[in-house]
């Protein structure tokens, strides 16, 4: 028998968690230190992942196939696609990240690393679930979690936040739970193998389709968030730690997306293409209204946080463009521009909220208008944020650039999305115009006295954020390694759709 | 013999309960949980006994044993001996140790084995009245509190109520088949319907009648809305472990009873008749018990509500029972299923309360801040059992939901998304106490707790079967599936 890699990607962090909560709780930097070794054995598996990894084929790979609840057809099945690689590569990076800069962390230590190990299982669990009852128990069991994290270690109104995090994902995700029972009870032979029911996605009657992507939709919708289900972000953004914040925004949100790529699309291919137009005009809403909020932002944190809704944006707008073209060749320029969006937004936003929190610990407070000048006091910092600024409204030669390219040729490809692809442009306007404001009004100009004792950002947040700045630069400049792992997939995500 | 080798664990456990009586009265002062590790001691030797004793009929078909009957006879047992080992504080706070009040609880298991036992209509009310006349003694068991008494006589008047109604649904249908042998009515029934082509219209008024006794009678023993309103009183009033013991066994009792009567005696008219009775009885107890839980600042209070919810879930099951997926009835497993469940996390929740009230004398739930840095190891118990009880995966209870609802999915899809849609209001109350333990850090530190072996005890498996069964549910639901071919009528 081969290696179970991923398996053994799940649960290192779990057993990690077990060792973390037989510690000691006074020996906090052992803990600390534990936690993030821990954490790089799944990061060093997914690399390896990403090299072993056969990308020529859509077929799933490094499968894990064992019985679990036989009675029921419920299976261990596990395997990934050059759609979950790339993913799971980014949630073990981002974990491992986010556990450096959570070293800050002083009261409650021990609890805090065994719930973010939790957490770290939980996510890595939902991007290599081939099994729709095994991917339902890690999407949920992430959430605990999370609750935690926010409602235990986050700002001022954390309990609030915490418990709209909680309920509304429990809202959209127990629909969800409908929409599996509908096709398990629908396939014949019953089943909640995935790959069975793509398989079946063309036999599943149109109502039926049409009904289980609404379903799935509200599911998805609330993670990504697209517009109107995005209330919960800013919230839980605001409050939660920074790499918590890190994690959401990196992790969480992308699990939307991927929720509609692995699942709506392929197994209901009727109910996309029926819903196809209304999502992309979501999006576009998404991308200028996400933008618009972001200009109105005092709170750095906020406004970055609003920005996401705006870049999740670019991603629904990729996604809802698909067809097959008249050589029967799948366009998939827009699909591509999408995972593009949510691997690159990953990287940078991760990057953008951990610098947030940075300056938060040093200055402790997070108002665009209380800076001024820093450029001149911090000029590594400086760098470093604008560097991620610029990436985050898309200059080119980073990966932000690469994406909304790839989304809006892909998008202005097809006829019917001309229109909404000139409207998409103007958001990318808006960005520049936020972003360029706040690099303007917190690093430029006349340096605020009060700022005098702050400190420049230290070596273990370099170290945090440096990877990030180097896949961000690198995918920018040679986006290649990540179409290419990407693009078999792809091929036949739309040959599923379109059938 | 061979008949009374099929009761042997009804005779084991009636014995049990006497001797445990007249030692109470031989030897006073026992001291120590002695007492308490003897009932739990019954409990386990019953427990054994069953798998001894094999399937089949016995007197006359009166009464049988088949896997339906042996699983809820397990989570009976279970229940009581949760119940029991959680005693201890109680006992103390009544300077007794008398055997009674552990010959009570065993004496009203030995009624609910008997209840699900039987098929015969005079035996089920026979036993039903020993399962609930020992538990009107327990509600009111704490002669010292004005709160028990009323608990105690609130529930003897609902509950006599309740069982004349009961009694004259019943004697109806005995008056319309000639009958009281449940699995003949349904053939008489039958019988007169296609005699004459359909039911004659008096027939069919009488029935109707019937139908609404019944469920009324039952509605009433599950706490069920709008028969609910004595629930909330007498679980607050009384003690702790008695209030866990009826939330659970009499419970289960109750569903059982009512889904074998209704199943075996009248099982085509489901789908005109009771389905949608019962159908909106469940949707009303998932609503009104999730919405009123969220409002409860007293822990007994909150779970109560929250049971009331519970049966609603299981009446989803219950209503769905004919529906098969792959040849399989899903209907009674997943009632089974959802019982079993049911009983870790809630027995765990009541004895997580009684080991908070007994360190720090307190059921409200703002007394519960800061438990997580004083009480760490209770404050993650009570976070499993009510992660547990609001559905989240991987905790047992969140099987137990997807099961119900995929049971109730192909005819009762509405109650199916008032389900899901309840469990979400749910998550807010129970999320409520965690936030309580874990997010706030109290000024005034709460002093370390201690706990009692017998408790220890029941939290240690509580926790332990939340968790397994809820990783590992195959061989249960397996059980469970097969119940029904060994069927014995």
């Amino acid at each position: 028998m081969d290696f179970p890699i991923l398996s053994v990607m799940i649960f290192t962090p779990l057993i990690g968690m077990l060792i973390v909560m037989l510690m000691n709780k006074e020996k906090t930097e052992l803990i600390k230190y534990t936690s993030v070794a821990v954490s790089i054995i799944p990061l060093i598996l997914s690399v390896m992942l990403w090299f072993g990894y056969d990308s020529s084929t859509a077929a799933m790979q490094f499968t894990e196939r064992y019985e679990w609840i036989p009675t029921l057809s419920i299976q261990y099945f596990l395997g990934v696609d050059g759609l979950s690689v790339p993913m799971l590569f980014l949630t073990a990076l981002l974990s491992t990240i986010s556990l450096i800069v959570s070293f800050h962390i002083k009261i409650r230590v021990k609890e805090y690393f065994a719930f973010f190990l939790l957490l770290e299982a939980g996510m890595i669990g939902v991007f290599a679930a081939l099994d729709f009852f095994l991917f339902y128990v890690f999407w949920e069991v992430m959430l605990v979690p999370m609750y935690f994290l926010i409602g235990i270690w986050g700002g001022p109104r954390k309990e609030y936040a915490a418990i709209k995090f909680f309920l509304y994902t429990l809202f959209g995700s127990i629909f969800m739970l409908v929409g599996i029972l509908i096709l398990y009870l629908n396939s014949s032979p019953h089943t909640l193998d995935m790959m069975e029911l793509i398989a079946q996605g063309n036999q599943f009657a149109h109502s039926l389709q049409i009904l289980v992507w609404v379903f799935f939709f509200l599911a998805f919708a609330i993670k990504v968030p697209i517009f109107p289900f995005h209330t919960w972000l800013p919230d839980a953004h605001v409050e939660a730690p920074t790499a918590v914040s890190i994690i959401l925004a990196g992790v969480l949100l992308k699990m939307g997306t991927y929720g509609f790529l692995r699942i709506s699309y392929p197994m209901l291919p009727h109910g996309t293409q029926y819903f196809a137009y209304p999502f992309a005009i979501l999006g576009v809403i998404g991308i200028i209204y996400g933008a618009l909020v972001s200009m109105a932002q005092k709170d750095l944190k906020k406004l970055v946080a609003y920005s996401s809704v705006s870049h999740m944006g670019y991603c629904v707008l990729g996604m809802a463009v698909f067809f097959i073209n008249s050589n029967g060749q799948p366009h998939t320029t827009g699909l591509a521009g999408c995972i593009f969006q949510m691997f690159s937004h990953g990287l940078i936003t991760g990057a953008l909220f951990l610098l947030v929190g940075v300056l938060y610990d040093r200055a402790h407070t997070r108002e665009i208008a209380a800076f001024g000048g820093l450029g001149a006091k911090l000029p590594l910092y400086t760098a470093l944020m604008t560097v991620f600024a610029m990436a985050s409204l898309g200059l080119p030669g980073m990966s932000g650039f690469v994406a909304e390219f790839m989304v809006f040729v892909g998008a202005f490809a097809s006829p019917t999305y001309q229109v909404m692809t000139g409207i998409a442009v103007i958001g990318v306007v808006l960005t520049a115009a936020y972003i360029l404001r706040m690099v303007q009004k917190m690093f430029l100009g006349e340096f605020n006295v009060k700022w005098a004792g702050l400190t420049e950002i230290n070596g273990r947040e370099i170290l945090a954020v440096a990877p990030l700045l180097i896949l961000t630069i690198a995918l920018g400049v040679y986006p290649k390694p990540l179409v290419t792992m990407i693009s078999a997939t792809l091929e036949n995500i739309v040959f599923m759709v379109s059938r | 013999m061979a008949d009374l080798r099929l009761m042997l664990p009804e005779l084991i456990l009636f014995a049990w309960a006497m001797m445990m009586l007249m030692y109470g009265v031989i030897r006073k002062n026992v001291g120590g949980n002695t007492m308490i590790y003897l009932a739990m001691l019954g409990v386990v030797i019953t427990g054994f006994s069953i798998p001894m004793t094999g399937y089949g009929i016995a007197f006359g078909g009166t009464f049988f044993v088949d896997k339906v009957s042996v699983f809820f006879k397990m989570i009976f047992l279970g229940a009581a001996f949760f119940a029991a080992a959680s005693s201890s504080s109680l006992l103390e706070k009544l300077k007794s140790d008398h055997g009674e009040y552990f010959t009570l609880i065993l004496l009203s298991t030995v009624g609910m084995m008997f209840l699900i036992s039987t098929n015969e209509l005079i035996t089920l009310y026979v036993a039903l009245e020993l399962t609930t006349i020992p538990l009107f003694v327990l509600a009111a068991y704490r002669k010292d509190s004005l709160q028990s008494s009323e608990a105690g006589l609130k529930y003897l008047i609902l509950g006599a109520v309740s069982s004349a109604i009961l009694l004259y649904g019943i004697s109806m249908i005995y008056g319309l088949t000639g009958t009281t042998f449940i699995n003949l009515a349904f053939g008489r029934l039958l019988e007169q319907s296609l005699g004459m082509l359909t039911l004659t219209q008096e027939v069919n008024m009488a029935f109707i009648i019937a139908m609404i006794m019944l469920i009324a009678g039952f509605g009433f023993k599950l706490a069920l809305v709008p028969f609910h309103m004595w629930a909330p009183d007498v679980y607050e009033g009384a003690p702790t472990p008695v209030t866990s013991f009826l939330s659970v066994a009499s419970k289960g009792a109750g569903v059982a009873a009512f889904a074998r009567l209704f199943y075996s005696a009248l099982p085509s008219f489901g789908e005109f008749y009771w389905g949608i009775m019962v159908g909106t009885l469940a949707a009303a107890a998932m609503i009104i018990g999730n919405i009123t839980a969220v409002l409860q600042s007293n822990v007994k209070r909150m779970l109560a509500y929250s049971s009331i919810a519970h049966a609603g879930y299981l009446l989803i099951g219950f209503v769905s029972l004919p529906t098969t997926v792959n040849d399989t009835p899903f209907g009674p497993a997943s009632i089974m299923f959802y019982m079993l469940a049911y009983l870790f996390a809630n027995m765990g929740a009541f004895a997580c309360a009684i080991a908070f009230e007994k360190n720090y004398g307190s059921y409200e739930i703002k007394d519960y801040q800061g438990l997580a840095k004083e009480s760490p190891a209770l404050a993650l118990t009570f976070t499993i059992f009510l992660l547990s009880l609001a559905g989240i995966p991987p905790m047992v209870g969140f099987f137990a939901k997807y099961y119900i609802f995929l049971a109730g999915w192909p005819n009762y899809s509405w109650l199916v998304i008032v389900g899901i849609l309840t469990s979400v209001i749910s998550l807010y109350y129970y999320a409520n106490i965690v936030k309580q333990m874990y997010f706030n850090r109290n000024e005034t530190v709460l002093a370390k707790a201690h706990f009692d072996s017998p408790l220890v005890i029941t939290l240690v498996l509580t926790v332990a079967g939340t968790i397994l069964f809820g990783i590992f549910p195959e061989s249960v639901i397996k059980f469970a599936n097969n119940a029904f071919d060994a069927f014995p009528f």
